[in-house]
């Protein structure tokens, strides 16, 4: 069973070799490393690039703008920053325009807190990424959805965002959720397509025979049903949710747990017609809380659900400061752990109006 | 690894035909009395805000008229900057549409009213959308280069433009880097228009290179400095490094110092600067002294122009404006139009 970096690989070889792509790049994407986090291993059309992510934007437009499908990776979301405006410029192409023009083009970045990354190899982007007008937004939380989303970006004809949370990457898929055709065994999984450790320079992958998988676009998944609350969350923190939910139905109360998976669009219906049932709504990410998407979705909440809320809807994010601290005791103070949701769904289960 | 180059042939001495420098001329005046067109319509208050490229005409019309214009990577893409309308004309735009594009009126065929005058986009002809950000275009031109160098026997390049203060920027270093990497070196004809100011910054101030074309010399890009007020100069030049980008498969880097006649735009108030050389007064000049053309006919050219801008501005103005309720059109796209067959 794979975990999500293997789901992804498998992706982009399906996206390689049945969709188009003609370009996977990025820092240390292409051969002999596969990705800082070995997502790119084995491609045939991964190639290393320059360290200078102005200009992995800029030739993922480029190529974009050419018809080549591409998928460009900035090596941790904490420098994506100084290509903002080549993201906006790539968002834009479409509507500038008025239509004349498409630019399909896949920015993968790994996000997230959960690896002791510190200052630059933690930051959150689901709130930039939600405030670019233009892109199409996927954040997996399992392997399936890594292979099924990533597939669903590389055929949209316009940008798209594709954020992998760093904390997940490892994590096996659960039963019942592999991807078809992917060997049941990790062993056998790893040994088809992992790249040997050390000299690689022969080394070829053997890819399993996996479908087209696309997962839509604004298509949430309930993980869990539940009468007394709807937590909305996704990346790193929608385990935890799922947990949290787990452990507190011990205590009679029935969390329903609502993956997102795509912010942009995103499924609202999912989650109204969640609310409108249980009454509590609770908003869980670890971006920084001030202008953060949970924001956005509790505002609808409030406004759009006002009447039929029986406690104050929630949001539980991360803090709002500079950069995650290396020290455990900084990264777990800084974003959303275990205790933190359990806590923030118990007290929202016992208020009384 | 190595970097060393085939000679850039320099190109033939041979004198251009009467007719190409008659034409040349023609789209010089057009691309002039358009320029002072647009700038009139701002004075009327039709249309908010006019950047343009008076005084960089001896440039733009050659290279507009030197470039392989098609749709794909078959054909050159073209990465301008908003000074470019006579490249545009050159290329077979119709002089009207800059003037929609200024009045930013919904039949504005580049942007629908969306953006600032100058700044066109045609897919047909690989024109991708001009921005403001005076740089990114530097970043985005490796992309499609990289799609062209692919195509065995291909012969589009990829032409980027911008202006020295823009040089400035991480952009242009990144496009350099790009286009010359050893494992992948691309067709792409970087150009600098240096006018020699960054809106009221003169370049003397700022830059410490001697010229701007040294720069690709560190990368073992050929590059050059030429006369841009000079469009003999300009069209041999441009041939010649097209030609060399065209089949080496390989970057070139061109500066051309070029006149900036009207100030940055109409935000320093689009007025005429009498301290630089005009590049069209020159070559009027020197097309009378060859006898090529006398003055009455520079006049009677120049009135017609005037007369046919003139009814374009009368029809732009009667033409709908877009309705507000459009915003929301084309945030995405359902079709994939770019790789749909030409």
């Amino acid at each position: 069973m794979s975990n999500m970096v293997q789901a992804i690989r498998m992706a982009l070889h399906v996206a390689e070799e049945r969709h188009g792509v003609t370009d996977i790049f990025g820092e240390d994407v292409g051969p002999p490393l596969g990705g800082a986090f070995t997502a790119t291993q084995g491609l045939k059309t991964a190639w290393n690039s320059p360290l200078d992510e102005r200009g992995i934007v800029g030739a993922s437009i480029g190529l974009g703008l050419a018809g080549c499908r591409n998928v460009a990776e900035i090596q941790f979301c904490d420098y994506a920053f100084n290509a903002i405006d080549l993201l906006k410029l790539g968002g834009m192409i479409h509507w500038s325009s008025n239509g004349d023009w498409n630019c399909p083009m896949t920015i993968m970045t790994p996000v997230g807190s959960g690896i002791r990354g510190s200052i630059y190899h933690s930051h959150s982007f689901d709130a930039t990424a939600t405030h670019i007008p233009g892109y199409k937004i996927a954040i997996p939380s399992t392997p399936k959805d890594a292979y099924g989303l990533l597939l669903s970006c590389v055929v949209d004809p316009n940008p798209c965002f594709f954020l992998v949370p760093k904390a997940l990457m490892r994590v096996r898929a659960q039963p019942g959720e592999e991807i078809p055709g992917e060997p049941g065994d990790d062993k056998a999984l790893s040994k088809l397509i992992d790249a040997p450790l050390g000299e690689r320079s022969q080394w070829k992958p053997q890819w399993p025979d996996t479908p087209d998988l696309f997962i839509p676009f604004g298509e949430a998944r309930t993980v869990r049903p539940g009468r007394d609350l709807t937590v909305v969350s996704y990346g790193r923190t929608l385990p935890l949710c799922a947990r949290a939910a787990e452990e507190l139905s011990r205590e009679e109360i029935e969390a329903e747990v609502i993956d997102l998976r795509s912010l942009h669009p995103y499924d609202w219906e999912r989650i109204a017609e969640s609310v409108r049932r249980t009454g509590r709504a609770l908003f869980v990410n670890e971006d920084t809380e001030i202008t953060n998407f949970g924001e956005h979705l509790l505002r609808r909440t409030v406004e759009e659900l006002f009447y039929e809320l029986i406690a104050p809807p929630r949001l539980l994010a991360g803090a709002h400061v500079p950069g995650i601290g290396l020290a455990d005791s900084l990264e777990m103070a800084s974003v959303p752990q275990l205790p933190s949701i359990t806590e923030a769904i118990r007290s929202l289960a016992r208020i009384e109006p | 690894m190595s970097t060393s180059l085939r000679p850039v042939l320099s190109p033939p001495e041979t004198e251009l035909s009467p007719e190409l420098l008659r034409k040349l001329h023609e789209l010089m005046v057009k691309g002039r009395l358009l320029e002072e067109r647009l700038m009139q319509m701002y004075r009327q208050g039709d249309g908010y805000f006019w950047i343009g490229g008076p005084g960089e005409e001896a440039f733009n019309v050659p290279l507009g008229l030197l470039i392989e214009k098609g749709r794909g990577p078959q054909y050159d893409y073209c990465h301008f900057h908003y000074r470019q309308s006579a490249t545009l004309l050159a290329m077979g735009a119709d002089p009207i549409d800059s003037l929609r594009m200024m009045k930013n009126t919904a039949t504005d065929p580049y942007t629908g009213g969306r953006n600032f005058s100058g700044h066109y986009s045609i897919r047909e002809w690989n024109v991708v959308p001009i921005s403001s950000p005076i740089e990114v275009q530097y970043a985005m031109a490796p992309g499609t280069a990289i799609a062209q160098k692919r195509i065995a026997g291909g012969r589009g390049i990829t032409i980027v433009t911008g202006g020295d203060a823009g040089t400035a920027e991480g952009d242009f270093a990144s496009c350099l880097i790009w286009s010359s990497r050893p494992a992948n070196p691309l067709p792409v004809l970087i150009l600098v228009t240096n006018n020699k100011w960054g809106i009221s910054t003169h370049w003397q101030g700022q830059h410490g290179e001697k010229r701007i074309s040294d720069r690709g010399k560190a990368f073992g890009i050929e590059s050059k400095t030429i006369d841009g007020n000079d469009p003999e100069i300009c069209y041999r030049e441009l041939r010649g490094a097209m030609e060399y980008v065209r089949s080496e498969r390989r970057p070139f880097l061109m500066e051309a110092i070029v006149s900036r006649l009207y100030g940055h735009s109409s935000a320093s108030g689009a007025n005429r600067v009498n301290d630089e050389a005009d590049c069209l007064q020159g070559f009027e000049h020197r097309l009378e002294e060859r006898g090529l053309l006398t003055r009455a006919q520079i006049e009677e050219l120049r009135a017609r122009f005037a007369a046919e801008l003139q009814e374009a501005h009368r029809k732009v103005r009667q033409e709908p404006m877009p309705e507000g309720r459009t915003i929301f059109d084309h945030v995405f796209s359902d079709r994939d139009l770019v790789r749909e067959r030409p």
